[in-house]
């Protein structure tokens, strides 16, 4: 015995000539058709998607985690000491840190020579964001240039990350140092 | 005779570029449509580069049909382990050729005199024309047959062969499956199509389309345009689906359903043989809507529009040079013939697809009685008509 399922549709009689729901289905369809094709010709968007790297969809979260930023020191040297802790904590593999000697400055002895993010296995978890003990390392909210048809130029320089300017400072608010914790020069 | 030869030729050049460079459109307008339809954008990435420049044209991605079609073109030409080599091979042609050799017979303009084209003050061309061509004339169609419509009927009919050998050839269930169903789709719709086309010529009495189309270029109660539409709609109705079903396109795309049978009849298909099925089921669109302008709509006669010129039935009159009448039929054609396609897509981008049991309920219980009423009703019609 073939059983009826509990949505099985009851067509009246306009239905089951099929023709005339035929005719409403292509009206539904016409008009959007023909709506967008309006806005077209008048030189507005008719469709809901975004054309990506030349457009920029705007309703990106105000704290999306996007390119990183490489923060400097007033003297214009980053801020990074090569500890290797975002490299280490990256569950993609994809920062590749290179250390230096820098003999001048006797405070942070320790400069990265290279320091590249390869963004084409970035995940964007933020994770060395995180770990980043001496706050060197920020995730701006836009992420400009990132498509491309060669893996190899998906690496991201030293260079590029610090001097890129985002819109905002990327930068976390603190709360104001406390009297018991010094910060260094 | 040469003179002949030198027409035929023209002819057929333009027929097998109307059909290719309609359905590469197609292709592209298919894309586009069921983007628009949907609040998408659609392809729009291929471009052409100007060169030594940064120029991309893009076009609103209408090289995508060049880019896909390349594409196919250089790929390895991959075949099944165990098949049946010359089926195999001769399946995508016996699928392509018969959709192309049926525009032979559809007439895609008037009459035309090639002598009479250009005035003889116009510079070299003008006076050797009228001197090579004289006063010949020639309707523009490649095939001037008295059986025209009977051609249409077997030629389609031997496309079935095609999808059937490929299925049986490419020793693959899906193949089979997809053959078995689409042959069956396409014996049945097959005979709805002709019952309504015979309700056609019975109501023109005569099996010529250019004579058909003569028919449907006069007025109707002195201002309608007497299309094959307001004489015959239920006709209409029935030859747009099955024509659709002989498309073997959504709501009819049984044979090659995506959910259960892989790609249906050519599943072991690959490069440009499969790009060949591809291709012959967009000139099928192409023949499909041609036919329908051809009987339903007028073919390429632009109503109030006469050999001389325009004649409008409240008494106004505009007299039109012989080049600009035959431009003006042909354009007609080609814009008819666009606008029938684009309806089609539409469809198929509306409707939801049949069951198969639906679908062969659909052919022989429903489409096919309606089909034997209208013809029954039309000859009782033209009977009492006739006799007086």
């Amino acid at each position: 015995m073939k059983r009826d399922y509990w949505n099985k549709p009851s067509m009246g009689l306009w239905e089951r000539l099929y023709i005339f729901e035929v005719l409403r289905g292509l009206t539904i369809t016409g008009k959007v058709f023909f709506g967008n094709m309006w806005k077209w010709v008048t030189f507005r968007k008719g469709a809901l998607t975004a054309y990506y790297p030349e457009e920029i969809r705007s309703d990106y979260s105000p704290n999306n985690r996007g390119r990183h930023v490489l923060v400097q020191r007033e003297d214009g040297k980053p801020q990074c000491v090569t500890c290797n802790m975002c490299a280490t904590v990256c569950p993609a593999y994809a920062i590749e840190i290179l250390s230096a000697v820098d003999s001048g400055d006797e405070v942070h002895p320790k400069v990265p020579e290279s320091f590249e993010i390869d963004y084409s296995r970035c995940i964007f978890c933020g994770f060395c964001v995180e770990a980043c003990p001496e706050d060197a390392l920020r995730m701006a909210k836009e992420t400009p240039d990132f498509p491309g048809f060669d893996r190899e130029k998906m690496w991201s320089s030293q260079e590029e990350l610090m001097s890129w300017q985002p819109a905002q400072n990327p930068a976390k608010t603190y709360p104001e140092a406390s009297a018991g914790r010094g910060v260094q020069p | 005779m040469i003179q002949d030869l030198v027409v035929s030729l023209v002819y057929m050049a333009y027929a097998i570029g109307l059909m290719l460079g309609m359905a590469t459109l197609f292709t592209w307008v298919e894309r586009k449509q069921s983007a628009v339809m949907a609040d998408r954008i659609g392809a729009n990435r291929a471009y052409i580069r100007i060169p030594f420049t940064n120029i991309k044209l893009v076009a609103w991605g209408l090289f995508h049909g060049i880019a896909d079609g390349s594409k196919m073109l250089l790929k390895e030409n991959f075949t099944p382990n165990t098949y049946d080599r010359f089926c195999y091979n001769i399946a995508p042609w016996l699928a392509t050729v018969p959709v192309l050799l049926l525009f032979a017979v559809i007439p895609f303009g008037g009459t035309v005199y090639p002598g009479h084209l250009l005035d003889t003050g116009f510079p070299v061309l003008g006076p050797f024309l009228s001197e090579f061509f004289g006063d010949r004339s020639y309707s523009m169609q490649v095939a001037n047959l008295d059986a025209g419509i009977l051609v249409v009927l077997a030629v389609s009919g031997v496309g079935i062969l095609g999808t059937m050998l490929a299925g049986w050839a490419s020793n693959n269930k899906f193949s089979l499956l997809g053959a078995a169903r689409a042959s069956a789709q396409m014996i049945s719709y097959e005979v709805t199509m002709g019952l309504a086309l015979l309700s056609l010529v019975v109501s023109y009495g005569t099996l010529e389309l250019g004579g058909m189309v003569t028919e449907q270029s006069k007025l109707l109660f002195g201002f309608l345009p007497s299309w094959g539409l307001f004489y015959q709609p239920l006709a209409f109705i029935l030859f747009l689906t099955a024509a659709i079903a002989e498309n073997k396109r959504a709501p009819f795309d049984l044979p090659e359903c995506e959910s259960e049978l892989v790609a249906g009849f050519f599943t072991e298909y690959g490069a440009m043989k499969m790009g060949l099925f591809m291709l012959s089921e967009f000139i099928e669109i192409v023949i499909a809507a041609a036919l329908l302008v051809t009987l339903f709509l007028g073919g390429y006669s632009l109503p109030y529009l006469e050999t001389t010129g325009f004649v409008f039935p409240f008494g106004v009159s505009l007299a039109l040079p012989h080049l600009a009448v035959v431009v003006l039929q042909v354009v007609t054609f080609l814009a008819k013939v666009f606008l029938a396609g684009c309806f089609m897509i539409q469809i198929r981008w509306s409707l939801p697809r049949f069951r198969y049991d639906q679908l062969m309920d659909f052919g022989w219980k429903f489409l096919m009685p309606l089909a034997a009423l209208n013809l029954v009703a039309t000859v009782c019609v033209r009977w009492f008509l006739t006799r007086g």
